[in-house]
Order: C-alpha cells, then structure tokens, then sequence
C-alpha cells in the first residue's frame, strides 16, 4: 500500500525544523508501510555537494564474518575513486557503519563520478546534491529519525516514504525516496504499481540509465530525469508522464526549490492536499496532515491525472 | 451536452447497441422512506446531549464511547477533535443525532442505518459505505469512492469529492456540491445521484440503473450511461431534496442534466427488494 508525505515551506527561510515535521507525518502513515522510511528532505546550501550513499545492506551485518573488513575496504575504495577524480573531501559522517554521508568539494562530471564510486562492489550512490539530504533504512519513521538524528533537520521542503513490500525486497536498495540520478538535488517517492516498468525500464537501461533496484517506483525517478535531460522542466515532465506511465500511482517529486504531485488517470491512489498561503502538505492521508496542526483544516484530493508543482 | 465515449470497443462492435435510455420513466415516489429500524437497536433520546473529546482516542474506543452512550439512551453526541482518524462512527444502526466538530479520514459513518450524522470538516475515501439509511451531511470536501455501495439515506457532500463517487450505488441519494471526479456511478444500480457542478470522465461507466442529475459539465459520458430527459417529477423531486440541504443548483435545476442506464442486462430488473419478495 505505501504512505507518502510532501511538505514545502513557501515563504521561511531554511530554519523551519521539518525533519520533525516530516517525521510527524510519516509516523501517522505507519500502518500504510511498515518496512521502510525514506526522507528526501532540502536544507542550506553551502557549496558542497553532499553525497549519500551505503556500502552494505542492514542486514548484511548478520550475514557474514567478513562483513566489516569488506566494509572498511569499500569505504577506502570510495574516498580512492572520490579523488582520483578531483573530489575534495571536506566533511565525513556517518550514522550506521554501512550509511555514510559526504561532503565534498567537485567541478567534474558527477555522472562520471556516481558511475566510478558505484562501480565498487556493494556500495551504492543514495543521492548527490547541494541541499539535498536523502536517507532511507528498514523500521518506521520514528526509528529512522532517532537513527539519523533528523528532528532537528533544517530546511525548506521535504519528501517522505513509508514502505510496505509489494514488488520487491524489504532492503535499502528497495525504500523510497529515489534520487534522480544523476540529477543533482531530484528525489522521488510513489505509492502504487506501475505495470509498463520493464518495457520501459529496459528502453531507459538502451538509453544509458542505470538503476540500482528492481522496484518500478525507480522507474518515475529515472524517466524524470531522461525527460530533465532532454531540456523539460519538472512540470512538463511529470505530465508527460502520467501519459507514459501505465498502472495506479501517485508520487512526489521534490527538486532544490520545487514540490510536485502527479496522479494516474484513474485516480486509484490516495492523495490528500493541504494548500495554505505559507504552506503546502500533501499526503497519502489527512490524518498525517493533521499532525502538523492543532485546529481545523481545509483540504482537497487532487483529481484524474492531475499534476501541480509548487516553488518554494 | 456531453459526448458519449468512443473507444476501440465501439470500434470493434462490442457496444453497437441503441442506447435508449430505459429507465428514465420509472416513477419513484418522493415520499418514500427507506429506513429500517433493528429489534436490537438502541432506544434514545435526543434530547439528552453528550460530548466526546477524542483527541487521544483511537479509532475503536471512539466507537466504543459512542456505543456506550447510545446503550445509557443519549440520542445528540458530538465528537470534539476526531483529528481525521479513520473508520469513526460506523456501524451505527439506529436514530442518532451525531456531530463531528472536524475531519474524519478514511471508512467514516461506514455501515450504518438510521443516524443523522454532521460532519464539520472533511472526509477521507469511502464515507459511508454500504449506508443503509438516515443523512449523512459534510461540510467540507470528500475523497474518493464517496458513498460506495450504499443502499439507501442522504449522503451529502457541500463540497468537492474525488473519484468513483457511488461506485455501486443501490440506493439512496448522494448529493454533491462541487465537483466529483472519474468513473462517478460507476456500476451504479439503483438510487439517485445529484452532483451541482462538474462531473470527471466516464460518468456513469457500466451503470445498470438509477440516476444522475448534473448541473455543470460532463468531462465524458461512460459506456452505457445516456442523456435522460427531465421531467416535472425530476424537477419537482431536486427542489425538494436540495431545500433540505439549503442547497441550490448554480444555474437553475431546470438547467441540471439527467443521465440514466441505457443498456438492459439480461438478468437485471428495476424491482426493490421488498417488491421482489412479493413476487418469489
């Protein structure tokens, strides 16, 4: 079934905490996706790309006795191929032993980079941008927040993803919210199933996309993104694809300073909007919605392939 | 007027027959009254009042609390503070003046028979579903499958609702405000449905009987579903159901379209229930 959750602050500056906000939200959706949570959440830019990524699954750590030792190498392997390239590492973070969060300092081609430090067995790019932070790991929003400290997260707007397994493994690989790679600062969350995904994924995979999972939400990250690619904007994109996607479906998609919500042409998925003068909240149900708010609210679902886009 | 669908299915010769509209003459009467009263339902009094703060009730001990008053004879509750949780105030199969200060979410006033209920916010998907008789009244919008296969009573929306709008609906009256999004009476088979401003795509799609009044725009018509005409019981029929919502067409109901089923499917008759039983 799966949860999803929006947030855009229109008129604040980057101190609105909505990692607290998000995780209100996301909390509320639990019993729609209780696998994984993901946030996809954009906060102050200064300068450097921050580059998420894991070098293992969660459950990789029960699995095997050289699990840490490959671990280490891999890491080192990441930070080899970084420079190799011309990155500067300024900043190193980690909040699990197989999540890892960069900062770095590169004027190159981030394509180039995202394939070269991917291209090490087990480690996977989670995102790269300039604002965005992308986390997602298996338990529900309350232990992934804890996890990674994100109740005090700054920013404007914010993505997020409760997942129940329909189409493939509970595993990092799998949660939402999907970076757009290789766009810079474009995530993607989803709830329903789209039934074209490997037509479409193989003629995306001829084009020379690459994706990480065999879950189909990936599919609307990459197809943005080839869209983006080609000179559309987001808007543009997203209503060429609710004609290119065939299935049920509502996502979101968040870019450095724009929020947006597609909707199939059957309106089989939920998606509830909250549409003040300062603020924008949009989720799988009110009754995440309402966490944010001690009176009463007006709110609306959007109808049959519809699509709209908010700026920050 | 709106057109009627044409897709690869008329073109392949799957929909060739004349769509005729069969029942649009069927005579209804407006007085009819559609509610049952259970031998186990509880006996109250409304005017003996009580309020519920459910701000950190779960779902179920919300129902609970309602059930318990009804049991002490409380015929007026009103929740404070429902904070749009969902299937609250179901299962309610008795007379009841019940008033939600605020939004429900999903699966609101499910499966009740008899209870006026005010909802003073929005609802989620599937209000009242397989509702059997008594009114349910929102103020605000409603999501989608609004009124799903209910078989009697008012439902009625003063705002905008989603898709599939009396999807399976056997009766009753399902009143709209604003605007109800695609496939609206899909599968409808009997009952009313009065939808004041634009209706989506496929309205009406697959529909074996009842009727749809719209007063703005038909996005499309679905398969099966044709243009009725308006008759002076129509007219008569919408005058009086909207002056009980303190609603009003916005141009007039002399200008509301009616669409009815213009197919007849080999096993399927017009009768009531109760008109059926007289025939077994």
């Amino acid at each position: 079934m799966c949860g999803i959750a929006g947030i855009i602050h229109k008129n604040a500056g980057k101190d609105v905490n909505i990692g607290e906000q998000m995780t209100a939200m996301l909390q509320a959706l639990k019993h729609r996706g209780p696998d994984s949570t993901g946030y996809a959440m954009y906060g102050e830019d200064n300068g450097n790309h921050i580059v998420r990524f894991k070098v293992a699954e969660a459950a990789d750590l029960e699995g095997s006795f050289d699990i840490h030792a490959a671990i280490e190498d891999r890491i080192a392997a990441v930070v080899s191929r970084m420079e190799d390239l011309g990155a500067k590492i300024v900043k190193k973070e980690n909040a699990t032993e197989y999540s890892h969060r960069y900062e770095i300092q590169f004027s190159g081609d981030m394509k180039k980079l995202a394939d070269f430090v991917e291209d090490i067995e087990g480690v996977e790019i989670l995102s790269i941008g300039n604002s965005l932070e992308l986390i997602k790991d298996l338990g529900d929003a309350a232990e992934v927040s804890e996890q990674y400290g994100l109740n005090s997260f700054n920013g404007t707007h914010g993505i997020g993803h409760t997942r129940m397994a329909t189409e493939s493994d509970v595993d990092i690989r799998s949660a939402h919210p999907y970076w757009a790679y290789p766009f810079s600062d474009v995530s993607v969350v989803h709830n329903g199933q789209l039934t074209n995904y490997w037509t479409n994924r193989r003629a995306l995979e001829l084009k020379g996309h690459r994706f990480s999972s065999n879950c189909d939400s990936e599919l609307i990250a990459v197809y943005i993104a080839d869209r983006m690619n080609q000179g559309q904007d987001l808007e543009s994109a997203m209503k060429d694809s609710v004609e290119y996607l065939d299935g049920v479906f509502t996502y979101l998609v968040a870019t450095r300073d724009q929020l947006g919500m597609a909707k199939d042409v059957m309106a089989a998925k939920p998606m509830v909007v909250y549409e003040g003068d300062d603020m924008i909240a949009l989720a799988s149900e009110e009754v995440a919605i309402r966490t944010l708010f001690d009176h009463r609210i007006e709110t609306f679902d959007p109808y049959h392939g519809e699509v709209k886009v908010w700026q920050n | 007027m709106a057109k009627l669908k044409q897709d690869k299915s008329h073109e392949m010769g799957l929909h060739e027959e004349q769509l005729k509209g069969r029942t649009q003459q069927r005579f209804f009467s407006i007085d009819e009254s559609e509610n049952l009263t259970y031998f186990h339902s509880f006996d109250v009094d409304t005017s003996k009042s009580a309020t519920i703060d459910a701000q950190d009730m779960t779902p179920r001990e919300i129902n609970r609390e309602i059930r318990e008053l009804m049991e002490k004879g409380i015929g007026d509750i009103t929740v404070d503070n429902p904070m749009s949780r969902h299937g609250v105030g179901v299962g309610i199969l008795n007379r009841l003046n019940l008033t939600f200060s605020d939004s429900l979410g999903y699966f609101g006033c499910g499966l009740i028979d008899g209870p006026n209920v005010h909802i003073k916010g929005r609802v989620g998907w599937s209000c009242a579903e397989n509702m059997m008789a008594g009114t349910v009244v929102i103020d605000g919008n409603a999501g989608s499958t609004f009124g799903a296969a209910i078989r009697g009573g008012d439902l009625v929306c003063k705002g905008s609702v989603g898709a599939r709008t009396g999807i399976d609906q056997k009766g009753g009256t399902i009143i709209v405000g604003g605007k109800t999004g695609a496939f609206s009476g899909f599968m409808m088979q009997r009952g009313r449905m009065i939808i004041l401003g634009d209706a989506g795509m496929n309205l009406g799609d697959s529909m074996y009987d009842g009727t749809i009044y719209v007063g703005g725009e038909v996005e499309e018509l679905g398969v099966d579903c044709v243009p009725g005409e308006m008759t002076e019981l129509d007219i008569r029929y919408l005058t009086e159901k909207l002056g009980n919502y303190d609603m009003k067409a916005p141009n007039g109901i002399e200008k509301m379209q009616k669409y009815v089923s213009g197919k007849t499917l080999w096993n399927y008759d017009n009768l009531e229930p109760n008109e059926k039983k007289l025939i077994l």
